[in-house]
């Protein structure tokens, strides 16, 4: 055991120096001034109309696109996860994480020459004498780049828990008379939770403080609040203001994470009562 | 015990690689941080082997991302390019060295346009190295009548087919330019007016961009932008259809310029290296690798030679650059509020 917790040193002195450290200077500046005065002027700053519409719609789109990624999501794990040729499986599973060995930003420049005025999907529509559509530099778009990225976070670890299911109890709960759709929901969905928990978070995160695409997809048209604090840090040079906005996003998603868990663990527990 | 070995083995090689990166400039490496695009890197190789010595060249997107790395002290640059404003900044700041010019003798070959400007009076500071204008560029296919004002991207006729910069300066000097204001404007009321029109553009505005407006122009993605006059160039060489113009109202006349930061360990190395790039043959592969205009006469001459330079964005009448005027720092309290009335336009 001792020795164990000698092997820790590294990781331990790594977080330190990379996450303790570093999150400690977030907070003194946070709670400064520009002259290095302390002050709660940068909170209250923030919670005036502007920046909490911008806290709001960054929420709304993250959610939305957690929830697009949990309905394209969940059928595409379980579906995955029926295959049971394991060659035929793996070479899927390969398909859907392939597009994450391209660099992200990449990925997002592709869809701008997709979806342009006289991108790919227009010059199709022209040759079918079918009328152009304003496609990018919109909502949607951000949705769109947002669910496109975040989509194999959602996938992989619902996946990764169904297929570890054990099948008895479904085939319990059928030989006790129940149709698929009821062992789906009573059996088979609860018990996958754990994973849909996790897609939800790893989803959620990354969309509620991505700016590079609202900016490249939305045309910066939609301010939300990843671009708000690199603005604020990068062109206001205001690190104080910033630092602010991105502890209380810390905060919200910390929230957020408490919530899904006690969820997990209620829904859990029901489970194996009902079991 | 073994463990124990492993894992002091690996604190120490954590440690070092921390250092590595934090290592001062030797003798013999010289720093060079600049633009990403912004010359003819195989001129370092040249300068390299004439002073037999190392060149490490790094980029950046913006003056303030430079400005906070020389600022926070964590890093080693002996040769910058900040753009006017910025240079005034880190004047008062005591960020920058006073240059040597008995080490600049190229210097003479800098034409007269471009010296004792506003933001460093004497050139104490900074020798210029690119300049321009801010103006519109636009798509003669589909844009039928003339551009000359700043009105046009305020035009409901061309709605959705306007691209704007991302950025607070820029934009502001579009709207006070309009508003016949000085793009430097500390009146609050002015501000806001230009905020309230920039607000009334934006459904009219297809999207708030940065570099991607070069290729979106290229490609016909838009019909009016607003661009810098170097982009403005390029891109004219690369689509036919388009024109770049300073309009009526007035714009922004910019300067980028080398300068030596305070943390720079060998100023004499640094000179050489700000003397190289004022040098003639190298001026002009700079320029004709970039298209922005260069502070060289030799290089200025030499690109007027060609078709794809000779026009107004390259080198500017001196009857536009009367209308121009140049960016001044106007301190945080005011980078501040024009952030913020940028804010407010972007999540209206």
């Amino acid at each position: 055991m001792k020795k164990m917790r000698v092997l820790g040193v590294p990781y331990i002195v790594w977080m330190i120096i990379f996450i303790c450290l570093p999150l400690i200077f977030l907070a003194i500046y946070s709670f400064t001034n520009r002259t290095g005065g302390f002050t709660f002027n940068n909170f209250k700053e923030f919670f005036s109309p502007i920046y909490i519409k911008i806290l709001l719609n960054s929420l709304y789109l993250a959610a939305i696109s957690t929830l697009i990624c949990f309905l394209l999501g969940y059928p595409a794990a379980y579906l995955i996860s029926r295959i049971h040729n394991e060659r035929k499986r793996n070479v899927i599973l390969l398909l859907f994480i392939m597009p994450m060995w391209m660099n992200f930003l990449l990925r997002t420049y592709s869809w701008m020459t997709l979806l342009g005025n006289n991108g790919l999907i227009n010059l199709l529509l022209q040759k079918l004498s079918l009328p152009p559509l304003n496609m990018l530099y919109n909502t949607s778009a951000v949705l769109l780049g947002m669910v496109y990225n975040f989509l194999p976070f959602m996938v992989y670890p619902i996946y990764s828990v169904l297929t570890k299911l054990n099948q008895s109890y479904r085939n319990a709960a059928q030989d006790l008379g129940a149709n698929n759709r009821t062992a789906f929901l009573k059996i088979t969905f609860p018990l996958s939770l754990p994973g849909v928990i996790t897609g939800i978070t790893m989803v959620f995160m990354p969309a509620v403080s991505t700016f590079v695409i609202p900016s490249l997809l939305g045309g910066g048209q939609n301010m939300l609040i990843g671009s708000l604090i690199e603005q604020q840090i990068l062109q206001a040079g205001n690190m104080n203001f910033g630092s602010a906005a991105s502890l209380i996003m810390m905060v919200i998603i910390f929230i957020m994470m408490r919530i899904m868990e006690t969820f997990d663990k209620t829904k859990k527990d029901k489970v194996e009562i009902n079991i | 015990m073994k463990k124990k070995i492993v894992a002091i083995s690996l604190v120490i090689l954590f440690t070092a690689a921390l250092l590595a990166g934090c290592g001062t400039a030797s003798a013999e490496t010289l720093y060079v941080y600049n633009w990403g695009v912004f010359m003819d890197t195989s001129v370092l190789a040249e300068f390299e082997s004439e002073y037999n010595c190392k060149v490490v060249y790094e980029n950046y997107a913006s003056n303030e991302e430079m400005y906070y790395k020389i600022k926070g002290g964590n890093a080693v640059y002996d040769v910058i390019f900040p753009s006017d404003y910025m240079i005034e900044k880190m004047v008062e700041e005591d960020l920058l060295l006073p240059l040597n010019y008995d080490n600049i003798p190229n210097y003479a070959n800098i034409d007269e346009r471009t010296l004792n400007k506003d933001f460093d009076p004497a050139n104490v500071y900074s020798v210029p190295y690119f300049w321009g204008t801010l103006g519109i560029i636009y798509n003669t296919n589909y844009v039928e009548e003339e551009i000359t004002s700043w009105n046009a991207l305020f035009d409901e006729k061309y709605q959705g087919q306007i691209l704007m910069y991302d950025s607070q300066r820029d934009s502001m000097a579009v709207a006070l330019s309009l508003l016949g204001y000085s793009i430097n404007s500390t009146n609050e009321s002015e501000l806001e007016e230009a905020y309230n029109l920039l607000v009334e553009q934006k459904p009219l505005v297809m999207a708030y961009v940065n570099d991607q407006v070069i290729d979106m122009m290229i490609g016909s993605e838009a019909h009016l932008a607003v661009v810098y006059s170097g982009d403005g160039v390029y891109c004219m060489s690369m689509n036919e259809s388009l024109k770049y113009v300073v309009p009526q109202e007035g714009s922004n006349y910019w300067f980028d310029n080398m300068a030596i930061p305070a943390s720079c360990e060998n100023q004499e190395l640094a000179e050489a290296f700000i003397n190289f790039m004022c040098r003639d043959d190298i001026a002009i592969r700079n320029t004709m690798e970039v298209g922005y205009s260069s502070s060289n006469k030799a290089a200025m001459a030499a690109a007027l030679e060609e078709e794809e330079f000779n026009n107004e964005a390259y080198n500017p009448t001196d009857e536009i650059l009367a209308r121009c005027s140049v960016f001044r720092n106007l301190g945080d309290e005011y980078v501040q509020k024009y952030a913020d009335y940028w804010t407010r336009v972007k999540a209206h």
